[in-house]
């Protein structure tokens, strides 16, 4: 049997950082009692009619924007259709044929569309004693219905679980640096549902996919689509065939449940939503959403690589702006330095300084300050301190701030420079350590640490390793 | 000084307005009179309780109105005629009643109607029918009845109604009285008990055609709650016009049919009677205004059926069937809840948007709208009114059409173009004529249409020719 | 015309449930109507735009502006069951 290839798309849903619901004026909740946000509109009362939040519609821009979608110039709401308690109208107004976003891009990943829609109700599963099965309760808080949501679909372009998560933390970033969403996985103000299929290597055909649920970290994520694509791929292999369905993760077991019921699928009966009117982004509505975007993370990426960064490093830099912004600040205080190796002192040597004084916050909450940093690097490129030291240094810095220069002083850590009472210590290194040095001669390169050691200790590690190293080699 | 029921509300306003009419003992007059009402009109009338608070009016100013029990009204009852809602008082007011009430007009009552504004005789309420007060073997029309029964009746001075396909325009015929259906946007929808969204529209019904354009202006208006609403740009103001001179005036070829010839001869004679104000008479094309009945059964059924899933026992209203799983809650509920006629619209529109049916139903319906709308923009081209009876028959006996779900949609005939347009028109009595089975007259009613938010224009017309039929006939006079 | 199976998918749907009577009587009235309605399915409407919207209005929105809410004693006023707060229904049947 041919090889089988995983075939992931995800379906986003942000839950936007409005002040008010898509469609009324009620406040947006953040845990309170239950039913405290309501009013007619969005409890579904006789006669009741929805208006568009302003907000909504330009951060919907700004997301479509940041995923390089074609906005459409003339997009509609329309009525899905279906009953459950948590739908008070019975129908939600989404978007369905003409979203306000087409395609677009982030990072490897098509975008198909992103639209606006709202959040349905939140309910609550209650028991009822004895009974098992059935006649339970569910209680509904509508505080969250009517939340303004952006559904954003992908094209089935990941190709592994871990991939996928990685590519969600990429998204979720991206949203964030938008400042439209709290983008909370566990929250519940980001929801990434998965569309997971199998199919042979190489083909060019979709085989059937099933729609997992449920995953609200992306751990969780990655290990449904794990679970799932395991459980595809033995089917398939041992013959059978994959049958369409939704399944539920469950993070406690990690295991997937079939939530398909004996009712038919949803026949959702989709139609232009009358009460509404057409989104028509004008010129102006674009211009400041464009206006509005920071620079976003992928774009970020792309400019260090330029820079000469590793992808790791502009990865880890791209996602932080504050410590992307001291990064770059550091790079125009050292003037000359390849940003290459600011940047792993900065993700490097700072973070692991910061994190061995167990400071809060980033490198820029420290009391290092970018031109300090850009200096102590500079005396390690000239030689005038070892990268040991400069350790120290740095570890200085962090709990005093100040310049380099002085704690070099202070603590006698300046290289030597002197090459004469170097090349002195290395002999007299030499001569205590006869034994090592006989080593040495006979091929053993290791006992050259030892003599090494010893230097460094009678210099107190200023020596700069290689010049020692070398006048060993020398005087062998 | 007449009898102060005589008054039309414009009179009564202007007196009121001049100091020689107390405002109160006007009110007062009017509350005696509906409280005589044998016409199972009025669902809930205000009785000076409790619960008439919420809407009551802190300055009464303008002649007490009838509200159909479409329109919600905060801490009042408000069934739309349906027993799934029964006992239901709303949290809020809708926008048409607040105006009215900012205006300083107190609320009479809520008037019957059918349910859910699903019909054309008032005989779908869940609450009985309304009596015809020209014969009360005879239905009102509908859905608006019991606001078109109130107003001929003497029991109210005027009253609002809604029309999604003629729904104040046939009541207001068959009762002899004036029915305008603005503009769609003319008036806001906020508070207005859904049927068919995009075909809905408050409007008055009125003994006189001056008191409907005091109405209008009272309720037209942009409405942030509404985001269909536009209002009537620069407002309404009373008509005045004295002839038809220079008005053209467009009967559509199509709309011939098979209708009563008591109606077709007080039309005819309506025609003569605008020529002999001066007016001309032009034959306009329609082409697919026949098709008209069909595509409203499928655009406002399909609307419809997803208004009214918020009747599901969850948040307000009858809830039936709660100790089985939520399914059998759902089912039971609206079942019980709703009538037949409801449940015959739901299905019906269920299925024209269901998947595979789409198309084929609501689709294509829509584009038929999309016909009838630049057929009317073609005759407005050269005509400055389309002209129509308003029925095809004088008021019809209480149970007559009931098993005939069909027939009684064909009530419409000439009424639903103009909705799926969302063009304006008005229906003023005309005239009398005898019932095809025989028997006492009854009032026939003239349709005039206009372009959208020629509202102006329509009601001076209507006007001068009000002034020229003089139609003085009342029920009782003889008849029924 | 309309079939009995779907009177019944439909009413399924519609969260509707008929009497064996009453959906006898639906089948045979809702086939009359779609008799009449399916004219429209002759008729040439190539290249017809459908109406989706009567008024020609767009971009009609609302600042994003708190308005205050409904006290919860008056949101559960109308409630059937109102429960701690909330509104109980029956839960869906097993899944």
């Amino acid at each position: 049997m041919a090889e089988l290839e995983a075939v992931i798309g995800l379906e986003i849903h942000v839950q936007l950082a409005t002040k008010t619901k898509m469609f009324c004026g009620c406040e947006l909740s953040f845990g309170d009692e239950p039913n405290v946000h309501t009013c007619p509109v969005c409890l579904a009362h006789p006669g009741v009619l929805p208006v568009v939040n302003e907000q909504a519609v330009r951060y919907a821009l700004q997301i479509g924007l940041a995923l390089g979608c074609e906005i459409a110039p003339h997009s509609i709401f329309h009525r899905k259709n279906y009953f459950y308690p948590d739908s008070p109208k019975a129908y939600q107004i989404s978007q369905y044929d003409i979203p306000i976003c087409g395609p677009g891009r982030l990072g490897d990943v098509r975008i198909h569309r992103a639209h606006l829609e709202e959040d349905a109700a939140k309910m609550i599963h209650v028991g009822s004693s004895g009974r098992i099965h059935g006649s339970g309760s569910s209680l509904v808080d509508f505080n969250r219905g009517g939340t303004p949501l952006v559904e954003i679909v992908t094209e089935p372009d990941l190709r592994g679980a871990a991939e996928a998560a990685g590519w969600a933390r990429l998204l979720r970033e991206t949203v964030r640096q938008l400042g439209v969403s709290d983008v909370n996985m566990e929250e519940g103000s980001l929801r990434v549902d998965a569309n997971v299929s199998v199919r042979p290597a190489g083909s060019e055909e979709l085989g059937t996919k099933t729609e997992l649920k449920n995953m609200n970290s992306f751990r969780f994520l990655q290990r449904g689509i794990e679970a799932e694509l395991a459980r595809q791929r033995e089917l398939v292999e041992s013959g059978g065939t994959v049958e369409q369905e939704t399944l539920h993760f469950d993070p406690a077991s990690g295991s997937l449940t079939s939530l398909r019921s004996k009712e038919e699928a949803h026949d959702y009966r989709y139609f232009p939503e009358p009460d509404l009117v057409p989104l028509v982004p004008t010129e102006e509505m674009l211009r400041e959403a464009r206006e509005a975007l920071p620079e976003l993370p992928a774009a970020r990426i792309a400019r260090y690589e330029e820079m000469g960064l590793a992808s790791d490093v502009a990865l880890t830099l791209a996602t932080d702006p504050r410590t992307s912004g001291y990064f770059e600040n550091v790079v125009e205080a050292a003037d000359g330095i390849e940003p290459r190796i600011l940047a792993n002192w900065v993700t490097g040597e700072l973070a692991a300084a910061l994190r061995q004084a167990e400071v809060e916050g980033g490198a820029a909450d420290s009391r290092v300050t970018p031109p300090a940093l850009a200096t102590l690097v500079r005396m390690v490129q000239d030689k005038k301190i070892s990268h040991g030291s400069a350790k120290t240094v740095l570890a200085a810095l962090v709990s005093e701030g100040g310049d380099p220069e002085p704690i070099v002083e202070r603590e006698g850590l300046a290289q030597m420079s002197d090459s004469n009472e170097l090349e002195a210590i290395v002999e007299k290194a030499m001569a205590e350590n006869a034994d090592a040095v006989e080593k040495i001669r006979e091929g053993n390169n290791k006992a050259i640490g030892a003599i090494v050691g010893a230097v460094m200790r009678e210099t107190k590690g200023r020596a700069d390793g290689g010049e020692v190293n070398r006048l060993i080699q020398e005087k062998l | 000084m007449k009898d102060l029921l005589d008054l039309t509300a414009l009179e009564a306003h202007e007196a009121m307005v001049g100091g020689d009419l107390a405002a109160s003992e006007y009110t007062a007059a009017w509350s005696e009179a509906a409280a005589g009402d044998e016409l199972n009109a009025y669902l809930w009338r205000d009785e000076g309780g409790e619960e008439g608070r919420a809407i009551a009016v802190e300055r009464d100013c303008i002649a007490p109105i009838a509200v159909k029990d479409i329109f919600t009204t905060e801490g009042v009852p408000t069934t739309a005629g349906s027993c799934i809602l029964e006992g239901y008082r709303p949290p809020y007011t809708s926008t048409a009643v607040r105006k009215l009430l900012e205006a300083g007009a107190p609320i009479l009552g809520k008037t019957n109607m059918d349910e859910f504004a699903m019909g054309s005789s008032n005989e779908n309420s869940a609450y009985g029918p309304v009596l015809n007060p020209w014969d009360r073997g005879r239905v009102p029309g509908g859905s608006s009845g019991g606001s078109a029964a109130v107003v001929a009746g003497g029991l109210a001075p005027w009253a609002i109604g809604t029309d999604t396909g003629g729904s104040i325009r046939q009541p207001a015929a068959f009762c002899g009285i004036v029915g305008l259906k603005p503009t769609y946007g003319a008036i806001s929808r906020y508070g207005m008990i859904a049927f068919a969204s995009s075909l809905d529209q408050c409007g008055p019904l009125t003994r006189t055609v001056s008191d409907a354009a005091l109405l209008l202006g009272i309720l037209q208006g942009h409405d942030p709650c509404d985001s269909t609403s536009v209002g009537i740009e620069g407002g309404v103001s009373l008509p005045g016009r004295e002839d038809l001179s220079g008005l053209r005036f467009g009967v559509p070829a199509e709309l011939r049919g098979d209708y009563d010839s008591g109606v077709r001869d007080v039309f005819e004679q309506t025609l003569k009677r605008i020529e002999d104000l001066g007016g001309e008479i032009a034959e306009v094309s329609l082409p697919s205004s026949e098709h008209g009945i069909s595509a409203y059964y499928v655009i406002a059924p399909a609307e419809a059926s997803s208004n009214l899933a918020r009747y599901d026992g969850v948040r307000y209203g009858m809830r039936a069937g709660g100790d089985g799983d939520l399914v059998q809650m759902y089912e039971t509920t609206r079942s019980e809840g709703f009538g037949p006629e409801v449940k015959r619209r739901i299905m019906l529109g269920t299925y024209a948007l269901s998947s595979g049916y789409y198309e084929a139903y609501y689709g294509q319906a829509q584009k038929v709208r999309t016909r009838i709308a630049e057929d009317f923009t073609g005759a407005f081209a050269d005509v400055d009114f389309v002209v129509t009876p308003t029925a095809p028959s004088v008021a019809f006996g209480l149970g007559e059409k009931t098993d005939d779900p069909l027939s009684m949609y064909l009530n419409d005939f000439f009424t639903v173009p103009m909705s799926l347009a969302g063009i304006p028109a008005i229906s003023i009595p005309a005239g009398l004529a005898e019932p095809e089975g025989g028997g006492p007259q009854l009032p026939v009613g003239f349709q005039i249409a206009a372009p959208a938010f020629a509202e102006q224009k329509l009601l001076d017309a209507a006007y001068a020719l009000e002034q020229g039929i003089g139609f003085d006939a009342k029920p009782g006079d003889g008849n029924g | 015309m309309i079939e009995r199976d779907q009177v019944l998918h439909v009413a399924r749907l519609a969260r509707l449930s008929l009497s064996e009577e009453e959906v006898e009587q639906m089948v045979g009235e809702l086939s009359g109507i779609l008799e009449h309605v399916d004219r429209i399915g002759t008729l040439d409407l190539e290249g017809v735009e459908p109406t989706a919207h009567v008024v020609k209005l767009e971009n009609v929105l609302r600042p994003d502006e708190p308005r205050p809410s409904l006290p919860r004693d008056v949101a559960l006023a109308s409630a059937p069951e109102p429960q701690d707060g909330a509104f109980r229904a029956p839960s869906p049947q097993a899944e």
